[in-house]
């Protein structure tokens, strides 16, 4: 298969069942999991649950006092992976083209050398992450083969796609491909994994939130 | 035999909500929750980290409530969760989680651990697996009232006594009293002087109160247990005797999970809302003091004095802003530890560790998180306002050698009350038997 | 041009008949020579032997074609020197240019092929069904046969535009005639690939002058074409990549971007994945390119160019629409989650009346 071939299967039918098992996988485990609500509470609220709600939706992106200083790794690798992800993803303009064509959405995107040098960075974090999972104590316990394979289907997409941006190994096209390839694998692993924590996290924030903001106590 | 791995797994899938499920599907293995715990600070063992301790509900969760999880185990491909599993947790769940919720703080995505430990112990006591010390102190708490067998007498006799002290009648059983107190057996048997306090706050407020010779004890060892069956025949106790006396309050002692007990978890245990609301005794003096109902005599307390946050009112009841406003109204020197308030660390003996004697060296030993904080400051005084968290430091600094007195938060203020004694008239509503004894001086 | 019309002269010969100057031949071996990314050195070489080259015999086939082909190179506004080396090859079969017609045409095919047996060159444009179908043929031959028997004594093939190099638009989706490029038919000869809808003319001369020069084909990449002329990707040479770079772009063709010239990727442009010379050699004796003018690349040097999507759609979009699909996922996502969610909800009701309430007899049982 050459090249073209390989791109026009990754952009055609690859790209139509890996984003129908996406939609359809994401949907079906949001649900899944709202579906089992809360039950009614008989306590009088104390505290306003829903300002709370969403306060704690925002409070958690700022790191627990003493974090950062105890385990630099994990806080500041996860944080320059995490933003380093969001802009190669929704600020690279061949991406928002990308999003255009299916959503009808466009927005501004940034030059190709700061994405290339952030893709850079936010590959450096996964791998300095990748280390400290497998050296820290803690970290190691609580890793297992989902771990992995997120880690897997997170990383190569960054790397098919910076290589395929500089021209390394293949054609363009090839890489190309190989790049959509593997963000195909990434979206269909993606909603049977804890990948899901990049729509459940305002869930978890939330749901503490309203828990702890009903009795007025911390979150 | 009721209690088996089936109940316990039946139980455990009874406790999955949106949140759990929420919580579970969020968890990214970061492990920044073991840092918030001072079980794993203070013993270095990974083991401790504060979301493993929920791995069998997690799994249970993805096998039963997950189309994932149910193809899995179609295919063969998932591990039940046995006894064994639960057997080796239970050191997890019971002895290394004083439920202080400080791991809820840190999650990045925002995870309540606390809440599903809380939930992970209805499957473990569901399951049999659930240490002596809570096992026997449940037993007599259904059948004796007190966790620790303090009988009635004992506390008539502790209120004569501080009625006496105080020179204030204190009426049991009194019908139609504005606030039912409640005690916790440690105060009763250890720090009676609470009563007496009570006695002049109340006196000075105008109020009037009771005790209710049914239902006096606040703790409640079926929510530590984490057996909500046990729990509701505990509540249903309390709040049968409060709707009985037709009081408007019932007012919850200086006890953390007390107030967790009786205040959050009460009504959803019985079923319906309480026919009289639930105060917490820190919040109802800060209300008292900022509505003019008491006032102290302007005096300060001498020694430098530090404040212990108990976990479950500061943290997860959000007192410490109230206690700090007491605490500024008598303190003359007071010092704040770092990490106070809702970032406070546990004394280790909350959560049901305290009544479980298993645990008692891993509790002293992981005391050191709460000693460096007291060290970092040297008071000459510790104060709180949770018995159970009084009594652990009382053992922990005495096991450590240091030189520090615990007081409680109410305690210091009534030393600031001033009230003349009552005129020494028996009292005259005498429906109750059992308390006429105890009630005059 | 019928053979008979021309003399059996040298290349230098007929170029000074034409009024060629030797100072414009030498530009054009240069042009050639670094086009092909030829050693300096060898330029000499390159110009004696275009210079004293005996004509060789080509036989031109065109098969499902549209004569895009044939009219990019020798309908050229005027003169040019690749038109000049076309007409000084011995093309002794080309149904659209030759005179003859019927039997007598197919007879000078023959001939030909008898004459230069094992020397001839076979340029095809393009494609053929691969199946003995019916649906094109020439004389009452197939195209296959055609094609086989022409290519049995050649000594290469060179398939010009993109149908005879990868099927074209013939093979478009559904591809009614079973349409398949020479090297699906042709297994045993070397074959040069010159796609290109149409390719540019001096590409084919290009590759003609190797073969005459060196007496050797030209490297090739892996789809068989010159690598001299398809080394590089449009957008790699393109003027404009300075825009791709710094992240300007077109958005639509009559947009600010587009106005002041930046890049037309998100306007469908291929030329990332197309390799072919457009940027570097252009067109009409270097005058212009389809980006030049304003219009993306459409790839049209690629295999599938026709069936990827459309023109104006950019690369890294998917083929299909988004719009329809999109819901419909979302419909049978949200049917889904109803359902398991029903499922567990159900399952927990069953855990709860399974669940045993827990008494204190039951908690004296474990104390002993």
């Amino acid at each position: 298969m050459s090249g073209n071939e390989l791109l026009l299967f990754a952009r055609g039918p690859a790209l139509n069942v890996a984003g129908v098992i996406f939609i359809v996988g994401l949907i079906i485990r949001l649900i899944e999991i709202q579906w089992l609500r809360r039950k009614h509470d008989n306590a009088p609220p104390h505290g306003k649950p829903w300002p709370q709600a969403l306060r704690t939706i925002g409070n958690r992106f700022v790191p627990a006092p003493g974090d950062t200083r105890r385990r630099p790794v994990t806080v500041i690798g996860g944080y320059v992976f995490h933003i380093g992800l969001f802009i190669a993803l929704f600020l690279f303009v061949p991406h928002i083209v990308f999003f255009d064509a299916i959503f009808g959405v466009s927005w501004p995107g940034l030059p190709n050398g700061i994405i290339d040098g952030v893709t850079l960075l936010t590959m450096a974090a996964m791998v300095a992450l990748a280390v400290d999972r497998l050296k820290d104590p803690v970290k190691r316990m609580l890793t297992d083969k989902e771990d992995m394979l997120t880690w897997m289907v997170t990383f190569l997409p960054l790397l098919t796609g910076w290589f395929a941006v500089n021209r390394l190994f293949t054609g363009y096209d090839t890489m190309l491909a190989l790049h959509l390839l593997t963000v195909e694998l990434l979206l269909i692993v993606f909603p049977f994994t804890k990948l899901m924590h990049a729509f459940t996290w305002v869930l978890a924030r939330g749901y503490q939130g309203l828990i702890a903001g009903r009795k007025g106590a911390a979150s | 035999m009721t209690l088996s791995i089936t109940n316990g797994r039946a139980a455990l899938l009874e406790q999955v909500d949106a949140a759990v499920a929420s919580f579970l599907q969020s968890c990214v293995h970061c492990g920044l929750c073991a840092d918030a715990c001072l079980f794993y600070t203070e013993t270095g063992d990974p083991k401790y980290t504060p979301i493993r301790k929920v791995e069998p509900l997690k799994r249970l969760w993805k096998q039963e409530y997950t189309l994932a999880g149910k193809v899995a185990g179609l295919l063969g491909l998932s591990k039940p969760v046995t006894d064994e599993e639960l057997a080796e947790w239970e050191e997890l769940v019971y002895d290394s989680c004083t439920l202080c919720g400080r791991c809820s703080m840190v999650c990045p995505v925002g995870n309540d651990i606390t809440y599903m430990i809380r939930k992970m112990r209805e499957g473990m006591s569901a399951s049999g697996h659930m240490p002596q010390g809570l096992r026997t102190a449940s037993i007599k708490a259904v059948e004796q009232i007190s966790p620790i067998g303090i009988g009635l007498k004992a506390l008539n006799k502790q209120i004569e006594v501080q009625s006496k002290e105080t020179g204030i009648a204190i009426e049991m059983d009194k019908k139609g009293a504005d606030y039912m107190v409640l005690l916790s057996s440690m105060e009763i048997i250890g720090f009676p002087e609470i009563i007496g306090a009570l006695a002049k706050i109340f006196k000075q407020a105008g109020k009037t109160w009771t005790v209710s010779s049914k239902a006096y004890e606040g703790t409640n060892v079926g929510i530590q247990l984490g057996n909500k069956d046990i729990a509701r025949k505990i509540v249903q106790r309390t709040v049968d005797a409060a709707e009985d006396l037709g009081v408007k309050y019932v007012v919850s002692p200086e006890c953390g999970h007390a107030y967790q007990a009786i205040r959050w978890e009460g009504p959803n245990l019985i079923g319906r809302p309480y026919k009289f609301e639930v105060v917490q005794l820190t919040q109802l003096l800060d209300d008292f003091v900022k509505s003019g109902k008491i006032r102290t005599n302007g005096g300060k307390y001498a020694k430098r004095i530090t404040y212990h946050d108990p976990c479950q009112l500061s943290r997860r009841g959000g007192m410490h802003g109230p206690a700090r406003n007491l605490l500024g109204l008598v303190a003359g020197d007071y010092v704040e530890t770092y990490d106070a308030g809702e970032w406070n660390w546990c004394c280790g003996g909350g959560g049901g560790v305290s009544a479980n004697h298993r645990a008692e060296e891993l509790r002293l030993k992981v005391f050191t998180a709460k000693k460096r904080q007291l060290d970092s400051v040297k008071p000459e005084e510790l104060v709180t306002s949770c018995a159970n968290c009084r009594n652990v430091l009382e053992e922990a600094i005495d096991h450590y050698e240091m030189d520090l007195p615990v007081i409680g938060l109410a305690e210091l203020l009534a030393e600031f009350i001033d009230v003349d004694p009552d005129p020494p008239a028996p009292g005259k509503e005498e429906e109750r038997n059992a308390s006429a004894e105890g009630d005059k001086s | 041009m019928p053979k008979d019309d021309m003399p059996r002269v040298t290349l230098g010969d007929s170029l000074r008949t034409h009024g060629i100057s030797r100072r414009s031949f030498l530009r054009y071996c240069t042009m050639l020579g670094s086009a092909m990314a030829l050693p300096p050195a060898l330029l000499p070489n390159l110009a004696r032997a275009l210079e004293t080259a005996r004509r060789p015999s080509i036989i031109w086939l065109s098969f499902q074609e549209c004569t895009g082909c044939t009219e990019s190179l020798t309908r050229a506004h005027s003169p040019t020197l690749e038109q000049l080396i076309l007409n000084q090859i011995s093309l002794d079969y080309h149904h659209t240019l030759q005179a003859a017609a019927g039997d007598a045409a197919e007879h000078a095919r023959e001939q030909a092929m008898e004459e230069n047996k094992g020397k001839y060159i076979v340029v095809v444009d393009g494609s053929l069904p691969a199946e003995e179908n019916g649906f094109s043929t020439i004389a009452g031959i197939s195209n296959r046969a055609m094609l086989e028997d022409t290519a049995k004594h050649a000594a290469a093939i060179i398939a010009v535009g993109t149908c005879a190099a990868f099927g074209g638009i013939p093979a478009a989706w559904p591809n009614p005639t079973g349409a398949v490029p020479v090297s699906e038919i042709i297994r045993d000869k070397p074959i040069i690939n010159v796609p290109g809808c149409p390719p540019i003319p001096v590409v084919i001369t290009g590759t003609i002058a190797h073969f005459l020069t060196f007496g050797t084909l030209p490297e090739l990449d892996d789809k068989g074409r010159p690598k001299a002329f398809f080394g590089d990707t449009i957008h790699d040479r393109c003027y404009r990549r300075p825009f791709y770079d710094q992240g300007k772009f077109a958005h639509s063709f009559d947009d600010e971007g587009a106005r002041k010239g930046w890049c037309l990727y998100e306007v469908g442009c291929k030329g990332p994945t197309t390799y072919n010379a457009c940027a570097t050699i252009k067109w009409n004796q270097g005058t212009s390119f389809p980006i030049q003018a304003g219009h993306p690349c459409l790839g049209c040097s690629e295999p599938d160019f026709w069936d990827a999507g459309s023109f104006y759609k950019a690369l890294s979009t998917p083929l299909a629409s988004g719009g329809n699909g999109v819901w419909a996922a979302a419909t049978v996502g949200v049917a889904g989650g109803v359902a398991a969610g029903t499922a567990a909800v159900m399952r927990r009701k069953k855990a709860s009346k399974q669940r045993e309430e827990t008494t204190v007899d039951d908690l004296k049982e474990g104390t002993s």
